[in-house]
């Protein structure tokens, strides 16, 4: 076990953990944001630059400083290691940075986009973001492609954070999709005439951060807010069967995986679970599903499933950290 | 006439083949290392040259090879980085050209320090025409029993291969160089691990410069202390600047480093002056993504030392006043050019080669570079100006690799250096100095109205 120190907070973890997992073992606001890293995906991270954190002192064997801002989610802690994330300035600018760099080609237009309320980027760009954008220059737009039978890709709104070719290799039998191109023209797109059509190809809309990879059976036919998300199971040969089921009254809208406070899956779904039992009969209903606080999907929803008014509740989970709220429904 | 420790017989008819290259004392480094030294002793004597990277990094030879990872037993590789492709950058190409073998001499005396049996030269994609060189060399050594199974008989064996890239710029940077000779595509990987860890295939690699490893041979034939006594400071040897831009005599030379600029522009041994009727407006000193320097800040320090070429007194003052040796690409401007130009110019370049990976860099070069170019066809506003420092400063040091800080740093210095010429693009865009020539009208001084 080693020792490292995160915003005045130390906590001791197994040597080879990531200052971003260090973190997340401490919990609270002090958790570095990550949009394309994916603990679940060995290989993910890197690449957003959402969750540089700065490096005070490196070890205790060399209290050097690190000379830049480093990526938490892949830089190992090491004994004695003291870091700063919301305590330092220079990472709270670095950070605005990232989000107004990730939003000078994706389209502003929440409104129509059917991720809207469970973006990571959305959220990332509320917490961090300027109010207004200071690129005054046309976004990057691509050409639709067809890339399969369940899912839309929607490269306009992509930031390449690489998680659904990670999906791909890691969970099926072969990869057909890929990076094109390079730089700012690079582009998600299948091998040439193929389409993406396996037993677990949905997962790769549960991993994508923002509105890229959506799901043709659920999108634009309602908005998730709307939506009691319930946790549910079924006996699958293929998975482990545990999913969130969205209903709207009775009727189940979407099937999706279940994401923990960080917005991860750990036990991935078939696409039989996802897409082919929509009737509530097939599924054992475990109870509604909670989210952060602060999510979108909460809205109006607490009231009847706890039979408590939301002042009450929330006066309730004061002083309590938000990876603790998991399971107060 | 300085010291030339690699350029010497460059000049020397058909010095590319094997028996020329001989005659003129080729090879013999080998001879001596294979023959007469240990592994460890080669690094040794390459530790005291004090010989640094010459790519850019400046970073300490010895000091890398002795990160390799030698315990494990696992396969070790070297690779020779000739990559290059900074704008403004030409020395590799002149190196490899002239003097194949110089290349492998010192691919082979380091393959020979490092352990390693086999070696990789990552050659740029547009130099078809070296590849070829490269080859027949290969052809020739390996004839002659230099390279192969038991070289020279003493049990050592090692093979070169020569890999043409696709011509990309990022796969200059080591660990995209890796991915790309790996047969993937050229993104740089997260450090660490470092390539002495987890190299080529996942094995120790060490990736050194074309330049830095033909210097080997010579500190093996003459020792380390020899070495280090050239030069100053801890830029010991020499480098190859390549020199182009408004001077008269543009091309590859070599110095010794710790010459000072002002000779070496306007000396008629180097770069003989400012080619024209106009006088020097700045200097960009180690290929385009180093910060440029105003003519004032190039020939003397901001302490009113004069400007020497060593890494050291390049980077003399910091970013604020000071820049870098990098990978010798000289490049000089004079008062007919416009920086706004320049500097639109290079953000064209890092726009184009930005592989795409990290956020910062992907979005940001394309930022720049489109604000650049609104200033520079005169559109651009004052706000501009300060958005422009604001978008450079976000991109570096929060990206993977250096190309974020390449493409962020003439920007900065650009406005730092010369705001008033950006500021002048917003008042007065007729005024450009790039369109002036264009249009073929007279250029004087800045101030002149048209």
């Amino acid at each position: 076990m080693i020792r490292i120190t995160i915003d005045d907070i130390e906590t001791q973890v197994e040597e080879g953990t990531t200052i971003l997992n260090a973190a997340r073992k401490i919990g609270g606001k002090i958790v570095p944001p990550a949009m394309c890293y994916y603990s679940s995906l060995p290989g993910s991270g890197g690449k957003c630059r959402a969750c540089l954190v700065k490096v005070e002192q490196a070890s205790a064997r060399d209290p050097r400083p690190m000379p830049k801002l480093v990526a938490s989610c892949c830089t190992p802690a090491q004994d004695g290691m003291v870091v700063r994330n919301i305590t330092s300035p220079e990472v709270i600018e670095a950070r605005k940075g990232v989000v107004e760099l990730l939003l000078v080609n994706h389209p502003l237009d929440c409104p129509i986009c059917d991720q809207a309320g469970e973006c990571d980027l959305q959220n990332f760009a509320y917490e961090h973001g300027l109010e207004k954008t200071r690129s005054e220059f046309p976004r990057r737009t691509f050409d639709p492609i067809d890339i399969g039978p369940h899912i839309q890709l929607h490269m306009t709104r992509c930031i390449l954070c690489y998680r659904c070719t990670l999906v791909a290799d890691q969970l099926t039998n072969e990869r057909v999709h890929g990076i094109l191109w390079r730089g700012e023209v690079s582009e998600i797109s299948t091998y040439i005439q193929k389409a993406i059509d396996n037993d677990f190809s949905g997962n790769m809309i549960d991993v994508c951060p923002v509105g890229a990879l959506t799901d043709k059976h659920f999108r634009f036919r309602n908005r998730v807010w709307f939506l009691n998300p319930m946790d549910a199971h079924r006996a699958c040969s293929k998975c482990s069967g545990k999913v969130v089921l969205w209903l709207r009254g009775k009727e189940i809208y979407r099937v999706t995986a279940r994401k923990d406070a960080y917005g991860e899956v750990h036990d991935f779904i078939c696409n039989a679970c996802r897409w082919e039992h929509y009737d509530l009969n097939d599924w054992v209903v475990e109870g509604p599903r909670s989210f952060q606080p602060w999510s979108v999907i909460n809205a109006n929803k607490y009231n009847a499933q706890t039979k408590e008014l939301p002042d009450q509740l929330y006066s309730k989970l004061d002083n309590r950290r938000w990876n603790e709220f998991e399971g107060v429904t | 006439m300085g010291k030339r420790l690699l350029l010497e017989h460059a000049h020397v008819e058909s010095i590319d083949r094997l028996d020329v290259y001989r005659r003129h004392g080729g090879y013999a480094a080998v001879e001596k290392a294979l023959k007469s030294m240990s592994p460890a002793e080669v690094v040794e004597e390459v530790k005291k040259s004090g010989l640094r990277g010459r790519g850019g990094a400046g970073f300490p030879t010895g000091l890398k090879w002795s990160f390799l990872d030698k315990k494990s037993g696992r396969p070790r590789y070297l690779v020779c980085n000739a990559d290059e492709s900074e704008p403004g950058t030409f020395k590799d190409r002149y190196l490899m050209e002239k003097l194949p073998h110089l290349l492998l001499e010192g691919i082979i005396v380091s393959s020979y320090a490092l352990e390693s049996h086999c070696a990789f030269i990552y050659v740029r994609g547009e130099f078809r025409w070296i590849i070829k060189i490269l080859e027949r060399a290969i052809e020739e050594a390996c004839a002659a029993g230099w390279l192969g199974k038991n070289i020279l008989g003493t049990g050592f064996d090692l093979d070169i291969i020569v890999h043409p890239g696709a011509g990309a710029y990022i796969c200059g940077e080591e660990t995209a160089l890796l991915e790309s000779l790996e047969g993937k595509r050229g993104l740089p990987r997260i450090k660490p691990p470092f390539p002495a860890v987890v190299g080529l295939y996942g094995m120790p690699t060490v990736v050194n410069n074309v330049e830095t490893l033909a210097a080997t041979p010579w500190i093996v034939l003459n020792g380390g202390d020899a070495y280090a006594s050239i030069g100053i400071g801890k830029s010991t040897g020499t480098k190859l600047i390549s020199a182009c831009g408004n001077i008269r005599k543009p091309g590859v030379y070599e110095i010794e480093l710790g010459l000072s600029l002002e000779e070496f522009l306007y000396s008629d041994e180097w770069c003989g002056g400012m080619e024209g009727a106009y006088g020097l407006k700045a200097v960009v000193p180690g290929g385009s993504s180093v910060p440029i320097l105003p003519a004032s800040l190039a020939l003397k320090t901001a302490s009113g030392q004069p400007r020497l070429l060593s890494y050291e007194s390049l980077a003399e003052g910091g970013f604020e006043s000071g820049s870098m040796l990098g990978s010798g690409g000289f490049i000089v401007y004079d008062e007919a050019q416009c920086i706004v130009r320049n500097t639109f110019n290079f953000a064209r370049f890092y726009h184009h080669e930005s592989c795409g990976q990290c956020s910062p860099c992907r979005e940001g070069t394309g930022w720049l570079e489109r604000i650049l170019h609104k200033l520079e066809e005169g559109h651009g506003t004052l706000a501009d100006i300060d958005l422009l420092w604001d978008v450079q400063k976000k991109i570096e040091g929060n990206t993977i690799c250096p190309l974020g800080d390449a493409a962020a740093w003439p920007v900065a210095s650009a406005i730092r250096h010369f705001r008033h010429e950006f500021e002048e693009h917003v008042h007065h865009p007729e005024r450009c100095l790039f369109r002036r020539r264009q249009a073929a009208v007279p250029v004087n001084a800045l101030a002149e109205p048209v």
